[in-house]
């Protein structure tokens, strides 16, 4: 299968050029980074772009940095650059656990963690744990530039807060003491997209974030369960009045990867089992970062 | 467009349209013949290859985003006989119809390269996008495993 659909390629070497060269299209340009979901897409027909905006040779997007508090992860950051950065095992890990069961390898060294959000599908691996570390991304366009919540990222099904004029540079995270894990269902282990995926981040005054991949039209975090885990120390009971919320929380669909009721009785499951495990990595004890629940 | 790039050590300047997907102009135009046309949506990794270093899926890849990269597949391994790890491969008997082989090969390559001792769950983790229909994958693993066990080289 060819792509069939014909379209224009740029490679802009600098931003201005990149957001000039999408405001010369207003909404018919893609941008094109690691490709392993636009090319699939322009394979399958289900985007046709007049214009695709190759932004690999746009200088300063490749970064991994750190300074002061703020960790700054550029828009060209592969998963596999998650993996092996010092940085993030360090002061981000749950990206790094994350970026573990992304795809494969060879999905891995070309997908990108910024490229995960915009594509912005439900499944999306990034997105929970980018809302559980309370991110924000970073959006330049003819406007100048501008900052958007992980929190009001996610607008819809493959929807998001970026205007199509725009160019996302890189999302930074706060760097404070935590603990956190991701976990993922998945029909067999590597080379799959999440069934449901739960991050959790707990600080050391038991402040949580937890988060949902999979189990709605976007990931999302439950203002429920975070408040009733608030402060808290988690003993069985209390764990189990917040297991009791997510059959209200989410709304998953049933299709061909898991039915609803399947991902709703394993998401209660994984959060669980994730929140022992998040709280047990606050101390420093139990499972190591990479090592699973499920 | 332009497109100039090198396959295993040889530069290439073809011409190719946007939607020219990398996969395609390899097997048609720079006469490599090794990455296969399987599930072409990223799957499966029979079209993996090189470039610059790390495998990647050549059916989810633009030509013209090669342009100034360096390839390699599995006819650029070989040039001097095979390489160890081939050599592995054959004697334990790893593959049966092949088809899956050169993405394995390519795989394992580059995992060897970047942990030349890996454990075997390393070895299933890294082979883990590489689908094979025949044998039921001990035979590739035992062999890799072989491979590193072997020290450098
Ligand atoms: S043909 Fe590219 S991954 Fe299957
Ligand atoms: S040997 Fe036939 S697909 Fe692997």
């Amino acid at each position: 299968m060819v792509i069939s659909h014909e379209f224009d390629y740029r490679r802009p070497s600098s931003l201005e050029d990149a957001i000039g060269a999408l405001a010369e299209f207003p909404g018919s340009a893609w941008i094109l980074a690691g490709g392993t979901d636009l090319v699939a897409w322009l394979r399958d027909d289900a985007v046709a772009p007049d214009l695709v905006v190759d932004i690999k040779d746009v200088p300063g997007l490749a970064d991994i940095a750190l300074d002061d508090r703020t960790l700054s992860i550029g828009s060209l950051v592969t998963f596999t650059d998650l993996i092996e950065s010092d940085l993030i095992a360090d002061h981000a890990p749950l990206l790094a656990e994350m970026a573990e069961t992304v795809g494969s390898t060879g999905i891995r060294n070309r997908a990108t963690l910024v490229g995960n959000i915009c594509s912005a599908v439900p499944s999306c691996d990034a997105g929970p744990v980018l809302l559980a570390y309370d991110a924000a991304v970073h959006l330049a366009g003819p406007a100048g530039e501008r900052t958007v919540d992980i929190n009001d990222w996610f607008v819809g099904l493959r929807q998001t807060a970026r205007s199509d004029d725009e160019v996302v540079t890189r999302v930074t995270i706060d760097v404070r003491s935590h603990g956190g894990i991701y976990v993922k269902l998945m029909r067999y282990a590597g080379e799959d997209l999440a069934q449901a995926a739960v991050a959790i981040v707990v600080r050391p005054d038991h402040d949580f974030r937890v988060a949902f991949g999979a189990v709605a039209p976007t990931p999302f975090r439950s203002a429920r369960i975070e408040d009733a885990l608030r402060g808290k120390a988690l003993d069985a009971a209390l764990v189990g009045r917040v297991v009791a919320l997510v059959a209200d929380e989410i709304s998953p669909i049933t299709d061909m990867r898991a039915s609803a009721e399947y991902r709703t009785r394993m998401t209660e499951v994984m959060l669980d089992r994730g929140l022992w495990a998040a709280v047990g990595r606050l101390s420093g004890e139990g499972l190591r970062y990479g090592e699973r629940v499920i | 467009m332009d497109l100039n790039f090198t396959v295993n050590g040889e530069t290439w300047a073809l011409d190719v349209a946007p939607a020219d997907v990398l996969l395609d102009v390899l097997r048609e135009k720079a006469a490599v013949k090794s990455p296969k046309i399987g599930c072409e949506r990223g799957d499966c990794g029979s079209c993996t290859i090189i470039m610059d270093g790390r495998t990647v899926r050549s059916c989810l890849v633009l030509a013209v985003e090669a342009d100034g990269h360096e390839i390699t597949t599995v006819e650029g391994l070989s040039f001097d006989g095979l390489s160890r790890l081939q050599g592995l491969f054959l004697s334990n008997n790893s593959f049966q119809c092949g088809f899956c082989a050169p993405g394995i090969v390519l795989a394992a390559t580059e995992l060897l390269e970047r942990k030349p001792n890996p454990s075997r769950h390393d070895v299933q983790e890294a082979l883990a996008g590489n689908l094979c229909r025949c044998t039921g994958y001990e035979p590739i693993i035992e062999a890799v495993l072989a491979a590193g066990a072997g020290g450098d080289q």
